[in-house]
């Protein structure tokens, strides 16, 4: 396998990995929490290197999903309290314990070779050349077991647990009452999101992941209306940062991790503006629309009872006079406007019109 | 300890980061936006980045203003999403600040791979490297938060009135917005001041986590602001002198693990609100509950029947509530110290000081019975159950409010006599 | 929309089970949030096969109540029977519906979606919902009239139109007890009506049917029994000899303000008494 291809083959993964179970963080306004865990799981990692005094890839999992709980359980805890609001209690349990790895790292760790910039961003360019070896021969890169291992995990969790955690997500208190234990859940997926973080973590750093947790999910959430939709496109997104970044990263001769949290977040602001339902534009768009159509109804109201001049409707409504020249040209292109003798009048279309608008306008 | 020049200036600088840190975060942390200097520090590299593309040099001004315009780009990119789609605030955080990270680390990669790039020792603002800090950057430190302490200082009613209420503050015709962007420059400033001491990643430890710690003191917010303040430079303090000390113990994360110990020990010994407190509080409330029972008790059996003087074996009184005797000796002796109860052998009553005591013990528990039964129609057997939980805790305002309510009343539901305030029952 | 004719209506519920025994028994409930004391000594039998209003003023509880039933608040004090048992053991006899502000209508799911999911606690946990179930789900969206919405994102209904989204799902729940907290908040006269024909039909096939319920002209209209809440039970019983001037006064004139104070004084002391007298526990005096 080319190194090209496995960087690229690892960068997919976690970017689907990631997108999968950032899905659910972003629905259930948990964006930051996911940010703290993987911040967080450093010195489970730390720690899982000094014991075993290698990269083993099991330690170093079951240490990071311990420090994501554990980071969790602070944060409920220190809200619980009510001591401290949510947002505080992240940002206080988060760098506690990051900065204990970076201790950690710093005092004991230079004989494992953990290098701290790659804790930050990542080293997926030397993914190739970190091999799996069983029995003295080499069966590939190792991240792209691990990656590849955590991005099956993920893919059952959602594909099994889909109606679970959807109806949790949405509703937590009808999920209770059904039995589905949404506080167990809740912590299956705090414990998902450590176990991706971790996977993730080596190739490419604690905040790129942040950037693969929420940044495509959340261009998916503008994009699409239904969750099953919204899972795939945000695993697509996210395997299209991992090679746009890649690429990008080549013509820069610049970071992998940096590039790929960059093109993620240009389809993000692509989605932002263009989105059709969601994206600024749409709404901008919407908006000008709703406000004519108001405006078209206030002037036939006040057509209604007949005799009303431009003039008077212009003292009424007391709008500028360019505003009222356009709805008045608009009414009248539309035929429900008509000039009489004695000043402006509805048509017949236009007190239709007058009476459909005013009930939907009183259904919405 | 004779302290080297450099280790001089990371003292300074560290003192001072925290100082200012922590007076600021106290506004961030009341204002709920205690993620925002994060997002705002990890907006702020790029700019640092660009500064020096732009410039060549690492002038703390050119740094300063590259920061503070991708902080402030960061910080408006939150509130468009937010108000431009249906992208939640959380989210927002979270794109920006790992989006504009990304960007960051990529420009940083490019500078490292310029020829001069090498020198520029920007990498050092991930984590921070307060060894690095030399007089001029000092310098730039020091005019900055001599201004930020200068504008907290003046516009201090303010800023309360802007963490407290921003509705009200504005239809008193307070400028809001321009206090909240003035209070986000202020954020970025702490942001640009700490990337070389702590680093982009911690920063948003030096501005919540010594607020919050002074938050469990006070309820006030000015003294929070001080006390914020002296915990940060205190723990910046600590910091570089450990980091000095001891090898390889870098200074960013010493100080944020010291002022998270500082958290640690407010929550749970901060006087008032602290763990400690609230469990001793419990403690002494249980105690107290078992002494005035035990009071009531004997002041019951005394009453039955007049026999105020005749001493009541210790096993009838454990039979009353089924307890030990330990767990009765642990209520009687307090008691036989106050004077109020007094034994022979293994029997015990009331002193005529412990039958006045008692009696108001009692008079608490008929008339709130009384008040439940006649106010709130319970059942007779709901009644004393929901008294002997309330009358531990009632004041004698209050009671006095419900023997007027009741209009003076003689009888319990019982039909027992309900003694007089302060006095012997008549 | 009325509940139409042509629908089949729901099948009768088997005889005997309403043989004396209530739908929900609460007993003893008392409740608080930290030192908030929301629900204090509450007793109240609610009869099978009735449409019963939860009334009393804002604070007083009404939410709480639902939620005490559900088990999804645990109580200080006191227990709650659903048609005899604990709530675990009847989780299938009782739909619920919240209130609409009590999830983010934005998420990303269709109106047949959210109605399936009344579906999953039949369902059973990793199995997927069948077309059958999707059928039955349609069947249910059509009950309150919004077949032809099935497939449009819920964000894009209106409030009434959401709130018979809840009910539909709720109907699809196939339940015995129905739970509701503010069914007609908010809603157009549409949906009021369209909300009103359902609980009917709910109660013809002898479905009990708990709302709670802010707006004290309709009651009378609506429902057959009431239960006047403020902080504690004022009154409960049917709706003629229960809901007199004199009650209401009681429950809405204003909550005795020594029992609040102290209610808090006892709640209060940062939960130091509370919890040591309840650890002493309170028998004997």
């Amino acid at each position: 396998m080319s190194p090209e291809v496995s960087i690229l083959l690892v960068g997919s993964f976690v970017g689907a990995s990631c997108a999968l179970i950032g899905c659910f963080l972003v629905l259930r306004k948990m964006a930051l929490l996911g940010d703290a865990i993987s911040h967080a799981v450093l010195p489970g990692i730390a720690i899982a290197f000094l014991l075993t005094g290698r990269r083993a890839p099991l330690p170093m999992v079951i240490g990071a999903g311990a420090l994501g709980v554990l980071t969790v359980l602070l944060v409920e805890l220190f809200q619980r309290s009510r001591r401290m609001t949510e947002d505080a209690s992240i940002g206080v349990v988060f760098p506690a314990l990051f900065s204990f790895g970076v201790i950690l790292i710093s005092r004991y760790a230079a004989q494992v070779d953990l290098d701290l910039d790659c804790v930050l961003y990542g080293e997926i360019a030397y993914v190739p050349w970190d091999l799996l070896l069983v029995g003295g021969r080499s069966l590939g890169p190792k991240a792209l077991w691990v990656t590849g291992g955590v991005l099956v995990a993920n893919l059952a969790l959602v594909i099994f647990l889909f109606k679970e955690l959807k109806l949790s997500t949405f509703d937590s208190g009808l999920a209770a009452t059904l039995g589905f234990a949404p506080v167990f859940l809740h912590y299956l997926l705090m414990s998902a999101v450590s176990v991706t973080v971790v996977g993730s973590f080596e190739s490419v750093g604690a905040i790129l992941v942040v950037a693969m947790l929420v940044v495509p999910p959340a261009t998916a959430y503008l994009l699409t209306e239904r969750l099953g939709t919204m899972l795939a496109l945000a695993a697509a997104l996210g395997v299209a940062s991992a090679v746009g970044g890649y690429g990008l990263a080549r013509a820069l001769d610049a970071s992998i991790a940096g590039a790929m949290a960059v093109v993620a977040g240009g389809f993000f602001l692509l989605a932002l503006l263009f989105s059709p339902r969601h994206g600024v534009l749409a709404r901008l768009f919407h908006h000008r629309r709703l406000g004519a159509r108001l405006s078209d109804q206030l002037m036939l109201l006040h057509l209604d009872g007949g005799g009303a001049t431009a003039n008077t409707l212009g003292e009424r409504l007391a709008w500028r006079p360019r505003r009222l020249d356009a709805a008045l040209a608009r009414l009248r292109e539309c035929g429900w406007v008509e000039d009489r003798n004695e000043g402006l009048g509805l048509t017949e279309a236009g007190r239709r019109r007058l009476e459909t608008e005013t009930e939907r306008f009183a259904s919405d | 300890m004779e302290l080297s020049f450099t280790a001089k200036n990371v003292l300074i600088g560290s003192t001072l980061l925290g100082a200012l840190g922590g007076a600021l975060g106290s506004f961030a942390l009341l204002r709920r936006q205690s993620l925002l200097g994060d997002a705002l520090a990890h907006a702020a590299l790029p700019g640092v980045c660009l500064a020096y593309l732009i410039t060549g040099t690492k002038a703390p001004l050119a740094l300063l203003l590259g920061a503070l315009a991708t902080g402030l780009l960061g910080s408006l990119a939150i509130l468009g999403i937010v108000r431009w789609s249906r992208i939640k605030e959380d989210s927002a955080m979270g794109i920006v600040l790992s989006v504009f990270f990304g960007l960051g680390i990529v420009l940083l990669t490019v500078i490292q791979k310029l020829p001069t790039g090498n020198q520029s020792g920007l990498d050092k603002f991930l984590f921070g490297q307060a060894a690095t800090l030399v007089r001029e950057d000092l310098l730039t430190m020091a005019v900055l938060a001599t201004g930020a302490s200068l504008a907290i200082v003046l516009l201090f009613k303010e800023l309360k009135l802007l963490c407290f209420d921003p509705g009200f503050a504005a239809s008193l015709g307070l400028p809001v917005r321009r206090l909240e962007i003035l209070l986000t420059l202020l954020l970025v400033v702490v942001v640009v001041v700490g990337l070389q001491t702590v680093g982009v990643v911690l920063i948003v430890a030096t501005l919540i986590t010594p607020a919050a710690a002074a938050r469990q003191w006070t309820d006030r917010l000015s003294s929070m602001v001080w006390l914020a303040a002296a915990i940060g430079a205190l723990s910046g303090a600590f910091g570089s002198l450990a980091s000095a000390s001891i090898d390889r113990l870098p200074t960013g994360p010493v100080i944020v693990l010291a002022s998270s110990l500082a958290l640690l020990l407010s929550l749970v010994a901060a006087p008032g609100r602290g763990l400690i407190w609230q469990l001793l509080r419990e403690r002494r409330a249980a105690a107290r509950i078992r002494r005035e029972n035990l009071l009531k008790d004997l002041y019951r059996l005394g009453e039955e029947g007049e026999r105020w003087d005749e001493f009541l074996p210790r096993p009838l009184l454990m039979g009353i509530r089924g307890q030990s005797a330990s767990q009765l000796a642990r209520s009687a002796r307090p008691l036989a110290r106050s004077g109020w109860v007094e034994s022979a052998g293994d029997a015990l009553r009331l002193t005529d000081d412990g039958r006045r005591e008692a009696s108001q013990v009692v008079r608490n528990h008929r008339l709130w019975e009384l008040y439940l039964r006649h106010r709130l129609e319970l059942a007779a057997d709901h009644v004393h159950r929901d008294a002997e939980a309330m009358e531990h805790v009632l004041s004698p305002d209050l009671t006095d409010e419900i023997e007027r309510l009741l209009g003076f009343p003689r009888i319990d539901p019982h039909g027992r006599q309900i003694p007089a305030r302060s006095g012997v029952a008549v | 929309m009325i509940a139409r004719d042509r629908e089949r209506p729901a099948a009768p519920l088997p005889a005997g089970d309403s043989s004396g025994v209530p739908a929900v028994e609460v007993h003893d409930l008392t409740v608080a949030y930290r030192t908030q004391p929301v629900l204090w000594d509450v007793d109240l039998d609610l009869p099978v096969g009735r449409l019963i209003a939860i009334v009393g003023p804002n604070g007083a509880g009404k939410s709480t109540l639902l939620k005490a039933i559900l088990g999804l608040v645990r109580p200080l004090t006191g227990h709650v029977r659903i048609f005899g048992e604990p709530y675990e053991k009847r989780r299938s006899w009782v739909g619920y519906v919240p209130q609409r502000e009590s999830v983010d209508w934005d998420f990303p799911t269709s109106a047949l979606d959210v109605v399936t999911m009344g579906l999953y606690g039949q369902i059973g946990w990793l199995r997927r919902p069948s077309r059958h179930h999707r059928e039955a789900a349609l069947a249910c969206l059509d009950k309150v009239g919004l077949a032809d919405l099935a497939k449009r994102q819920i964000s894009q209904l209106s409030g009434g139109q959401q709130q018979r989204v809840f009910l539909a799902r709720a109907l699809a729940q196939d339940a015995r007890l129905y739970l509701m907290d503010e069914p007609f908040a908010g809603v157009d006269a549409t949906t009021e009506r369209a909300i009103l024909g359902l609980l009917q039909e709910l109660r013809s096939t002898g479905r009990t049917v708990v709302a709670v319920h802010h707006d004290l002209q309709t009651v009378a209209d609506y429902f057959d029994h009431v239960a006047l809440l403020n902080l504690r039970l004022v009154a409960a019983g049917p709706v003629g000899s229960t809901l007199s001037a004199e009650n209401v006064q009681r429950a809405y004139g204003g909550r005795s303000t020594v029992l609040t104070h102290a209610a808090e004084a006892l709640l209060g002391q940062a939960g130091g008494a509370t919890e040591a007298a309840r650890r002493l526990g309170g028998n004997g005096g």
